[in-house]
């Protein structure tokens, strides 16, 4: 086995066990430890696949910045713990829980039924995934796209002001 | 050079799709159904970088970039939505808030 592949099977089980541990949980500070650990799993798995400048932002903007935010709001409403999942099986967690599992499956059994030819990395992955050419690519084809998400963003910005704000009139 | 399989990264996206699924529909904290619905949102990226580097085209990475974009605005909205129902309603479970429940 190669090092790509261990490392592959090893970030694949981490990042699953940490979802779950986030999905479980009934404290959100450890959900929100659990997130920022599947973050750096899959950062991990976006450098199996030779993504270097996704891995980065993977960590800068998701588990840098998102999950500050998301610990910082948890900190500032002061939760306390939810019920636990198990402890409350009603029908609502019941059909849910089923119905995601169906989607699972699904999904599944539609990769096992239709077999693929791509075992391999394309041979300029490596080329793709780096700052220089995402830079390039993202500047020339896809410069639209990247103003109108500034304006997105800008948007945003006003918006979570607008919202936080106690009372408009004042 | 022995590596591994598109359907092992398509296969591992669609099982953390699925366990966000189960988090988004069984919970009632709203600040673990929008940590749940960044999960999915992930594992959707995790896909399309894996198409990206398999079919050797950047298109894919460049989606992932937008989603994280549009992700980050999400987490300032939704956690600001979350801020001012806490204020009016004193809570954040998601069934305690039935105000436009028909």
């Amino acid at each position: 086995m190669s090092l790509v592949s261990g490392a592959f099977f090893v970030f694949a089980v981490c990042a699953v066990a940490s979802a779950l541990v986030m999905v479980t949980r009934k404290s959100p500070v450890a959900s929100a430890v659990g997130l920022i650990t599947h973050f750096f799993c899959l950062s991990g798995l976006y450098l199996t696949l030779q993504a270097q400048l996704l891995a980065a932002l993977q960590i800068l903007v998701y588990a840098g910045a998102i999950m500050v935010l998301v610990t910082f709001v948890i900190m500032l409403l002061n939760l306390g713990e939810e019920e636990k999942l198990a402890q409350k099986l009603n029908v609502r967690n019941i059909v849910g829980i089923v119905m995601a599992g169906l989607l699972g499956v699904q999904i599944i059994a539609f990769l096992i039924m239709q077999r693929g030819e791509l075992t391999q990395l394309s041979p300029n992955a490596e080329v793709i995934g780096s700052v220089n050419e995402l830079g390039r690519v993202l500047f020339t084809d896809y410069l639209f796209p990247f103003e109108a998400v500034s304006l997105l963003l800008l948007a945003a910005v006003v918006g979570s002001v607008v919202l936080a704000k106690r009372n408009l009139e004042s | 050079m022995q590596s591994i399989p598109l359907e092992y990264y398509l296969a591992l996206s669609g099982v953390l799709f699925s366990i966000g699924a189960i988090g988004v529909l069984t919970r009632r904290n709203a600040i673990i159904i929008f940590m749940c619905i960044e999960l999915m949102l992930n594992s959707v990226n995790l896909t399309l970088v894996a198409f990206s580097s398999f079919l050797g085209n950047s298109a894919g990475q460049i989606f992932v970039f937008f989603v994280m974009t549009v992700a980050a605005a999400e987490a300032a909205i939704g956690l600001a939505i979350i801020l001012a129902l806490f204020r009016n309603k004193q809570t954040v479970y998601v069934d305690e808030v039935n105000l436009m429940r028909w």
